[in-house]
């Protein structure tokens, strides 16, 4: 059975269309992952499926249940963390959540031990009660996923959870994510990175302009939108054109020096890139930067719709 | 960082009796802590009322009523009204700024009632109205104010006026539904009570006044709490304008408030 379920969703803000009819859906226990570019729709999805605004046309319901007629049932069964962290900044993180618990109808002693676990477990022991108005946007935003968690919600809704998170506080919030769909909880995520889609979903909406241009596995997404690229940045500047030639011998493809001291080539899938770096290490060369990238969102619309997104 | 959020899960949350009334009184409880946080949203309801009385006491009393003391005994229970009906306007424009900041779009997707958020805020800031009235009181029993009815009288007085501005709130919170900002919430709800509180007894006698302004006076609700609360502070027959001023707010409450959450519930 579908988690949730989204039919034809339209939502027009005067004359602005925010979905011109979207389809949306995830298995129970799975992520789906929804991107798309700045006004997408990404959020208006999201907070039509939360039960946060109705849609023009269309359905949509979560755990079978309409999220119209239902929406208070709908209401026991999700968590939302929208976009921009929604914690009330003159009270403490503690109090934030004893809070919420309080309005899920937790009794007084249940609901302090909730909040007492829930800030430890996304390690906020220490800020605890500090006002969050002191806390840094890692820190918000791990207080509002935890908020989001206190009724242990079936559906999970995180609208860009790590926009605005360093790399390690990224893939903090990509263990929480993980940990949430071994227990059993339904997610959708949306985001502006194909690389955490990928590393996260088990489906991928691909959106834009309000509607589904794409919709697969990371993998079938991946064979439609190209391979990954390497990129190389020699230690030596001076030795760039030897490991320019390297690149060009191993892909048998004409490599791109996009920045200074960098050069890149497409490559298919993991084997190739162990054997530039093996390539790199026999002939010496020592690499500032050595990675392997999936195509920005930006090539991927390229690819998709054969247009490139005007920055929105 | 290890989670083990999700197990053991309870049995899930059953609704409970009385939701709409806890829930409230918690979101209530919420208002509360931040009010008595962030002091400086009480200078509306301690500094400013004083500075007022000070003004109109010592700029205008001798003028309006031979002496400054006669003129405060006049004006105090007047301008208790008036206070509270500022202290009321705050409702609305942190209404506002709570949608603003995104805090009720949590609230909005818990399983709770939709006119709790609204319900909650408008009993937490009764706050205010406790610390304008002790503020005011306070103040003008140090310059010399006192009431000639008694303990019981002045409590009434307190009582009615708190209750009105608490019906009154409702205005607020409405315009805190409909008006984009704060600021612009703030704007619209003292355009309202600039007519509602000056165009009163409060600094000058009716009689003094052009004939439209006091005709402005007989339909005032206002002027009705006004009159109250000086017959209930100072003596003199207190039955008509208690009643009147009851009748304004219970029928204002039952406008507004449905209509405010009517807007809340439309407000995306
Ligand atoms: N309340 C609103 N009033 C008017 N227009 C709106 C409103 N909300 C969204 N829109 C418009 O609808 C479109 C989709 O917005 P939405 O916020 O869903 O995009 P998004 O994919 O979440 O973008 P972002 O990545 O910037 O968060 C945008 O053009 C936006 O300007
Ligand atoms: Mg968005």
């Amino acid at each position: 059975m579908n988690a949730f379920e989204a039919e034809g969703l339209v939502k027009r803000f005067g004359k602005t269309t925010a979905l011109a009819g979207i389809d949306l859906a995830a298995r129970q226990g799975s992520v789906l992952a929804v991107l798309g570019p700045n006004g997408a729709g990404k959020t208006t999805a999201v907070r039509i499926l939360a039960t946060l605004l109705r849609a023009d046309a269309g359905s949509a319901t979560v755990g079978g249940l309409d999220v119209v007629r239902h929406a208070a049932r709908v209401r026991r069964l999700i968590g939302l963390t929208g976009q921009y962290a929604s914690v009330d900044e003159d009270l403490t993180g503690r109090e934030n959540l004893v809070l919420i618990a309080r309005l899920l109808d937790l009794p007084g002693n249940q609901a302090k031990q909730r909040a007492a676990e829930l800030l430890t477990e996304f390690g906020l022991d220490a800020a605890a009660d500090r006002r969050c108005k002191t806390y840094s946007g890692g820190m918000r935003r791990r207080l509002d996923l935890a908020a989001s968690l206190v009724g242990r919600p079936d559906v999970i809704f995180l609208d860009e959870p790590t926009t605005g998170l360093d790399p390690a506080k990224r893939e903090d919030v990509w263990t929480i994510v993980r940990d949430l769909v071994e227990d059993g909880v339904t997610v959708l995520l949306t985001t502006q990175y194909l690389e955490e889609a990928d590393a996260l979903a088990d489906d991928i909406s691909v959106i834009d302009h309000g509607k589904v241009i794409a919709h697969g596995s990371p993998a079938q997404l991946k064979r439609i939108v190209g391979g990954q690229t390497a990129l190389v940045r020699p230690a030596d500047p001076e030795r760039l054109p030897e490991a320019e030639s390297i690149l060009a011998r191993l892909s048998g493809r004409r490599p791109e020096r996009p920045g200074r001291g960098v050069v890149t080539v497409p490559v298919d899938g993991d084997a190739a890139f162990a054997e530039i770096v093996a390539a790199l290490a026999a002939s010496g060369i020592t690499a500032a930067e050595l990675s392997l990238h999936l195509p920005s969102l930006d090539e991927v619309f390229f690819t998709l719709t054969g247009q490139r997104e005007a920055a929105a | 960082m290890t989670l083990t959020v999700h197990k053991q899960a309870p049995a899930r949350l059953q609704p409970r009796p009385f939701a709409l009334v806890r829930h409230s009184l918690a979101l209530a409880g919420r208002s509360v802590t931040k009010t008595l946080r962030t002091p400086e949203q009480l200078l509306d309801v301690t500094v400013q009322p004083l500075m007022f009385l000070v003004i109109f006491v010592f700029l205008l009393g001798g003028a309006v009523s031979g002496s400054t003391g006669a003129y405060l005994q006049l004006v105090l229970p007047a301008m208790l009204v008036q206070v509270m009906l500022i202290a009321a306007m705050a409702t609305g424009v942190n209404l506002s700024t709570d949608i603003d900041k995104g805090v009720f779009d949590r609230f909005r997707a818990l399983p709770i009632g939709r006119s709790a958020p609204l319900l909650g805020s408008v009993l937490g800031d009764v706050i205010r109205y406790v610390v304008a009235t002790a503020s005011m009181l306070g103040f003008g029993t140090l310059l010399g104010f006192r009431a000639q009815t008694g303990l019981l009288g002045v409590l009434a007085a307190c009582l009615l006026t708190m209750f009105f501005a608490f019906c009154v709130s409702w205005v607020f919170v409405l315009f805190g539904m409909v008006a984009r900002t704060p600021g612009a919430v703030q704007g619209l709800s003292f355009l309202v009570i600039f007519p509602l509180t000056f165009g009163t007894s409060m600094t000058a006698p009716k009689g003094t006044m052009p004939g439209w302004l006091q005709v402005w006076l007989n339909v005032n609700p206002v002027e009705r709490v006004m009159d109250a609360s000086r017959a209930l502070m100072l003596g003199g027959p207190a039955g008509g304008p208690v009643l009147a001023s009851l009748a304004w707010a219970l029928g204002i409450v039952a406008v507004f408030a449905p209509l405010a959450v009517r807007a809340y519930r439309r407000r995306a």
